[in-house]
Parts: structure tokens; sequence; C-alpha cells
């Protein structure tokens, strides 16, 4: 749709602008404050300069290193379930049934996971995982395979891994089987009339239709991946170790256990920069596939 | 008439397994007592007991917790939608200065991890007396809510063609008028679907609640974090909470279990 020009737009938008920048802009300059600044208590603050950020992207001191230890863990992390969840959102939005009480059952299915508070998804797991009162942990060990993830790095992964998936792979499906449902029937009409077989009808068809919704699921999931906290939070603690230890959590270890302000707050900027740098990319994305579906098909 | 794909039952129908078990066990944990739990494994409870509900409805260390999360979503998603309405109107129909820059800065907010706001949050709202409040915690989930609010907005009211727009002012409707009579009828779909978002949000966010509050305005799941821990293990009444905090979603997904698929779409499909 062609957009008018018009100046007074700005009235409506200057509520969000007003509330989100009270939200976000003034606490973001407490946080670049306290990234300049060193304390030794008593609310005394000195200037530090850049001193933090060249600690923080110095690997071989301890800030650095922990910082990269985490940024890798938490990139390790986010690779994994992303493959795991795109193509399985992907084969279960395929395999929803077309009509019928099937459909509405299947998709409040489907949300539930999405709208459990994330504590009490690290809980069901918790529980869910332990060999002694859990169905899993209990299982697992039952069928002869040394299963502990409180004590043991991988086990740690396996579960929090298998906890995302259980979390998020809905949100993909959900958002598969939106672009799935766009779909004209005509299309299959005409590949069943040119005798398609199944995968060039997923090919030809299906794929390009997902392609959208698959670009909004994928950055989401990699998003709040990369944003994870509470879950691995409540099952390991970061745990053992620091095997499970993702970025959020270090940060919330600086800031709010040690109150490290300054190294926090660095951490923060850095962490906040990746993520805004990424959301560009997105954002970018996003913009041009709405540009490049428009003359195409001419569809809404 | 899509494609079937071979199998598919088996496929969605484990699934649906995957998705349901871990849950299946919190609810049958949560009618057993603290002896069962730990001392036998059984697929459903051998002496079903009520107790643990109980205790959660009766002690109001617990119950106060589920009013006050209630009470900051609700506050949460009447702000966020309120707010959004009027800028989701001007980005889908008019271009003004900054528009698109303005857009990707509400955007890149809903991808601020609340990690990095927690402790700033903390000053400012100690700062400003509302520490402790349900509006201290309704106004910082406005930073994710908000933005979303109006990507998903946006969305459902570029999909009303701009004539319903012309043709309401023709008739002498006063903008106010023409967005409360005309506009919000149209899309009441998608006011639900961004409505169910933002309760969605709000009410799974535990970092930013947790550290909003202390005594008087402590949601359910700090609750359950601290008192568990205190009562050294009460899994019993632990599970109990845990499930309860699964009805008002469940309840939600329910009453939008139509647009569920698209407004996960961003209404932009």
């Amino acid at each position: 749709m062609e957009k008018i020009p018009n100046q007074k737009a700005w009235l409506l938008v200057l509520p969000v602008f007003a509330i989100v920048a009270f939200s976000a802009v003034i606490p973001l300059m407490t946080v670049v404050n306290y990234s300049v600044q060193d304390t030794f208590g008593n609310n005394k603050f000195f200037w530090n300069g850049v001193g933090w950020y060249q600690e923080l992207l110095d690997p071989a001191t301890e800030l650095g290193g922990r910082f990269f230890a985490s940024l890798w863990r938490n990139l390790a992390f986010s690779a994994i379930v992303l493959t795991i969840e795109i193509p399985l959102g992907i084969l279960v939005a395929l395999a929803m049934p077309r009509e019928g009480w099937g459909v509405a059952f299947s998709l409040v299915v489907l949300a539930l996971p999405l709208l459990i508070p994330w504590n009490v998804v690290g809980t069901i797991w918790q529980i869910f995982g332990r060999s002694d009162i859990g169905l899993m942990g209990w299982a697992i060990n039952r069928l002869g395979f040394d299963y502990n993830y409180v004590a043991n790095p991988i086990d740690a992964w396996l579960t929090i891994i298998v906890m995302d998936v259980w979390h998020w792979s809905s949100l993909v499906a959900l958002l598969c089987y939106a672009g799935l449902k766009s779909i004209p029937d005509a299309y299959y009409q005409a590949a069943s009339i040119d005798g398609a077989s199944r995968w060039a009808v997923f090919k030809a068809i299906q794929l390009p239709k997902m392609r959208h919704v698959l670009v909004i699921a994928a950055l989401l999931r990699f998003m709040d991946s990369f944003m994870i906290y509470t879950e691995p939070f409540v099952v390991t603690g970061g745990g053992p170790g620091n095997s499970t230890t993702f970025i959020s959590i270090e940060l919330v270890k600086l800031a709010l256990g040690q109150f490290d302000l300054g190294k926090a707050a660095a951490m923060s900027l850095v962490y906040m920069l990746i993520i805004i740098i990424v959301c560009w990319v997105f954002f970018t994305v996003m913009t041009n596939a709405g540009q490049d579906r428009r003359p195409a098909g001419g569809e809404p | 008439m899509m494609y079937a794909l071979p199998g598919r039952r088996v496929v969605l129908g484990l699934f649906l397994v995957f998705l349901l078990l871990p849950i299946y066990w919190l609810l049958n944990m949560s009618f057993k007592t603290n002896v069962e739990i730990t001392s036998t494994m059984s697929l459903w409870p051998q002496s079903p007991t009520l107790d643990n509900y109980r205790v959660i409805f009766t002690d109001p260390s617990w119950y106060t917790g589920y009013i006050n999360s209630l009470t900051y979503v609700v506050l949460n998603t009447i702000l966020s939608i309120s707010f959004a309405l009027p800028a989701a109107y001007a980005f889908s129909r008019y271009r003004f200065l900054g528009d698109k820059h303005l857009f990707f800065w509400l955007l890149s907010n809903r991808m601020a991890p609340a990690a990095v706001f927690a402790l700033p949050f903390f000053n400012l709202y100690s700062a400003i007396g509302l520490f402790d409040t349900p509006w201290a915690v309704a106004l910082a989930h406005c930073l994710f809510n908000i933005p979303l609010a109006v990507w998903i907005l946006e969305g459902f009211i570029s999909a009303v063609p701009r004539e319903i727009d012309e043709t309401a002012f023709l008739d002498g409707y006063s903008f106010p008028r023409f967005f409360i009579r005309i506009l919000m009828p149209l899309i009441a779909s998608g006011i639900g679907v961004a409505a169910f978002f933002c309760f969605m949000f709000s009410w799974v966010e535990l970092l930013l609640a947790r550290t909003l509050t202390s005594v008087n305005a402590k949601p359910i799941a700090a609750t359950m974090t601290r008192t568990v821990s205190a009562a050294g293990m009460d899994w019993g009444v632990l599970a109990a909470a845990g499930v309860l905090t699964i009805v008002p979603g469940a309840i939600v997904i329910w009453y939008v279990r139509n647009y569920i698929a698209r407004g996960f779409a961003l209404g932009r499909v």
C-alpha cells in the first residue's frame, strides 16, 4: 500500500516514543555511565575510560576469559537448537491435520509450552530429568545409561537442548503452519495435474511460500536462544562448573551477584551491540522480503 | 487440499506426546504426597490427594503471588495495547520523518536482553518510588511488549483497505470516533492476538519481575523459587504451583485458538 507523507503522524507515535524512551533510553544511559567508571564503594565513582572494554575484549584477562567462554557457549547453543528446531518445526507443520477437531486440538497443545512461565519450564525439566523422581531421568537410567544432569556436563547440555526443543519448536511449527495455510488450493491442483511428486511439491511450492515466515522463525529463535536465562538457570544454575553458563547468566552474576557495575555495564553494551547488529540484518531482510513479494504476486 | 506427508499422523502424534509428557508428569506429581513422590515411581497417583492445592489456596504467601502476577500482566496488556494502537496506525498509513529508523529502534527493544536491563531498571524504579509495585513490572515489560504490539497491529491495520478510512472521514467522522467506532472493530481479531502476545510475554517473564519486586508485589514465579528452597523441597506443592501457572495460559489459548497461527506469524503471512 502506498503511504501518504504526513508529519502529523508523529503525534500518534509520540506516546509510544515517550514510554519506550523512558523504559529503554534512561536505563541504557545508566549502563553507559557505569561502563566508563570505576567505584570503590560508598557511591563514589571514578572515570575509567575504556578500561573495562579493553579488559572485556581481551581473552587473557579473567573478565575477558569469562565473557568469551560464555559467548562461544551461547553461540554453540543457539546453533544447535536452531538446527534441530527449524527442520522439526517444518515437519510438524507439514504433519498438521487439514480440518476437523484435530486442528484446534493440535494448535492448543502446540501453543501450550509457549505460555508456561520460563522458570516453570525449568522446574518441569528439572523434575522430569531427575533420576530419582523424574520420568525421563529414571527411564534413561533404567535403560542402562548413566545419566545425571547435575554432575555430567554433557548430560546437562542434552537436558537443556531437549528442554529448548520442547519449549520452542512449536513456535517454528505454528509459523510454518500459518505460511502453509496461505497457499491457495489452486497451486496443489496444478501440481497434481502435472503429476508432481511429494518432494517436488515441497520444494517448488511449500518451501518458497514458507520462506518469509521461516526468516521470522529463525531470527526470533536466534535472538531468544541468545538471550536465554531463566530456563538453564533453574535447571542447572549454569553448572556443572561453568558448562552451561550462557551470557545472560554470566551478566546477571556480575551485575546483581557481585555488583561489579563497571564490568557488567561494559559487557551489557557489547552484548547489546551484537544483538542490535543481528536485529538490523533481520530488519533489512524482512523489509527486502516484503518488497520482493509485492510486485511478484500482487497478494496482500 | 495439501499433499499428505507420509506417516504424518505418527509424526504429529509423537510430537504432541513429547510436548504433553513433561506437563503430564508435573500434573501427576501435583496429586501425590511427598512420600509417594520420593519413594515410588508410578505413572499415575496411587492415592490421589488434593492437599498440595489446598496449601496453595489457603496460604496467603502462595495465592497472593498469583494475584500479583495477574495484576501486572493485565496492567501491562492494557498499557501496551492502548499505546501501540495509534502508533501502529501511523506506521501503517503514513510516511513521516524518521519512520523507518523509529520502527527499527522499537524493534531493537523487543530484542534487548532482559539481563542488560535488570540492574538499571532496579535503580530507575527505586528512584521514582515504584519499586515493589505491580506498576514497576507492568512498565518494565512495556519495553518488549509495546514494540511487539505495534508490530502485530501494524500488520493487521495494513490489511484494512485505506478506502474505509477515507469514506469514514468523508462521512464526517472525527479521527478518534473513526478509530474507536470503525477501525477497532475491524481489527478486533488483531487486537485479540496482540493482547494474547502481551499477556504471554509478560506472564512468562521472570528475571525483571523478580528483580523489581521484593515482598508486596512478588510474582508467583518468584514465590516458587524462594519458598521451595526454604521448605526443603516440597515437591508436591511445587508441582501444584507449576500446574496452576499453566492454567491462565491454557484458558487464553483456548479463546484465541483460531488466530494463534496467524498471530505467531505476526499478521504477516
